[in-house]
């Protein structure tokens, strides 16, 4: 499993990846491989407001389908429209390619309820016990 | 309660499977991920642990009678080392099993049932078996493996004496495997070639592991039960608990085929005989989403505004790259093309009716 030091983590199993005010969100290494490969991504419309917690993406694996939840407010900006051909982004490359949507932050007091990489770390290991 | 464990389960954690419940046994439900198992079966090879299915041995001067009546097809004509697709029903003509009997002898079958059906089968045999005759639960004294893609002849071959290239479709041989005792059976759940072992107990380890080396140049892979379910359901394989039931007759699951009407009594006949007078009201159906999404056992179809069934078996086809289905439609709307709307959380996605089975490779 990986955990990349420049992210931020959810306990929802979401990465932030923030670049001034925008910051990009997708699902971890482990959601990934829980989840099973993904075939089908739905996404919501751009310039919504979207408010943290709520679903941002809809993931149909075969075995179930996934709610991707914003772990933080803002306005979407842009959803990952690749994924809708290549759905299998999100398992190959869950920080990378396979990032799901971009927001115009609204509260950045909201990270600093975001966990580290170690921190996400320790907590994936406990939920595996 | 804790599950049950088949003898290959260590073998299944060695490789990290993903273990769930089903039927009450621990098994494994994935190993590297449904979508390539799939896949490699249908390109190369899968094996896969079905030791939690039952099997039940009916033997003595009147098993081929005890048989015949409990079974809706005709095993009069089957030929020792046949095998033959069948089901036991209800008196009202409705599914208490899909089987395949075995016949070894005519005083010796074995009847292979669904892992969730067993020990109700036994009862069933036993309770309702018109003449005497000994009848075994033999469940517990066999591990199945099953062996299925386009090089599983070659891969087998490499590892039994016996003579696979004149073991065709639905027959059977008593022979060996790597040494150890087996039943080879040519059947199978995945539309593909393939082989069904039947096992001691203390040689499904040894000959699992050695058909996983032996394959593994072939591309062979272990396969667990999502993709199990997956490859039958592209062949329209029916499951029992989800397509057909103790509510549903072969007739309207569309497996006429295996009902045999003018060879005598069988339990469920006179309902059978009924319901064909009366017309078969309803007909179990294949469609395709098209839309994207996944039609999920047990979501609502609509035909027009109407609520009208639900959806017994659906998944996404790897093979065909789309969601697919069954449902059971009134006849009158069980034709080719007819649209209908399966509801997949809260949206209602367009599906239509297509001819199945949804996979045509070569068999």
């Amino acid at each position: 499993m990986s955990y990349p030091k420049d992210l931020l983590f959810s306990k929802e199993h979401e990465w932030v990846r923030l670049e001034k005010t925008v910051a990009t969100i997708g699902i971890t290494d482990f959601a990934q491989n829980e989840l099973g490969d993904v075939v089908f991504v739905e996404t919501r419309a751009c310039d919504e407001k979207i408010d943290l917690g709520e679903p941002i993406a809809s993931l149909e694996s075969v075995k179930a389908v996934s709610d991707v939840y914003s772990p933080i407010s803002g306005i979407l900006k842009e959803s990952n429209e690749t994924l809708l051909d290549a759905p299998e982004k999100i398992n190959d490359s869950p920080y990378e390619d396979g990032w799901i949507a971009r927001l115009e932050i609204s509260d950045a007091e909201q990270l600093s309820k975001l966990m580290s990489a170690e921190e996400y770390a320790s907590f994936v290991a406990k939920e595996s016990d | 309660m804790t599950l049950k464990k088949t003898p290959l389960h260590k073998s299944h954690q060695k490789l990290k499977a993903r273990l769930v419940d089903f039927a009450g046994w621990e098994m494994p439900i994935q190993y590297s991920g449904t979508l390539p198992e799939h896949l490699a079966v249908r390109k190369n090879a899968g094996l896969f642990d079905i030791s939690h299915m039952g099997e039940i041995e009916v033997k003595g001067s009147n098993a081929t009678t005890v048989v015949q009546h409990m079974t809706c097809n005709n095993i009069t004509t089957l030929t020792e080392g046949q095998a033959q697709y069948s089901a036991l029903l209800t008196h009202q003509g409705t599914f208490v099993d899909d089987v395949i009997v075995y016949k070894f002898s005519k005083s010796k079958y074995l009847l292979c049932v669904n892992a969730s059906n067993s020990d109700k089968v036994f009862e069933w045999i036993q309770v309702n078996a018109p003449k005497k005759a000994e009848i075994i639960n033999r469940s517990k004294d066999f591990v199945q493996l099953a062996i299925q893609g386009p090089s599983s002849q070659e891969i087998l071959q490499k590892i039994t004496p016996t003579n696979l290239s004149d073991l065709s479709s639905y027959h059977f041989r008593v022979g060996k495997i790597t040494g150890h005792q087996a039943i080879i059976s040519r059947t199978g759940y995945t539309g593909e070639k393939g082989y069904e072992l039947y096992l001691s107990p203390k040689s499904g380890t040894p000959i699992w592991e050695s058909i996983l080396r032996i394959g593994s140049e072939h591309g062979l892979q272990p396969i667990g039960l999502a993709a199990r379910n997956t490859l039958r359901l592209e062949m329209k394989y029916p499951l029992y608990g989800n397509d057909i039931d103790n509510t549903t007759t072969p007739f309207e699951a569309g497996l006429d085929w295996i009902v045999k009407l003018d060879q005598g009594e069988f339990i469920g006949r006179d309902a059978l005989l009924q319901q064909k007078s009366e017309g078969i009201k309803r007909q179990l159906v294949g469609f395709e989403l098209l839309e994207r999404g996944i039609p999920r056992d047990g979501y609502l179809v609509y035909l027009g505004d109407m609520e009208i069934s639900k959806v017994t078996s659906g998944s996404y086809s790897p093979s065909l790259g789309k969601g697919i289905g069954l449902t059971y439609l009134p006849s009158e709307h069980a034709k080719i093309g007819t649209e209908i709307k399966i509801m997949i959380r809260k949206v209602a996605k367009t599906a239509r009716i297509i001819a199945t089975p949804f996979y045509k490779g070569l068999i």
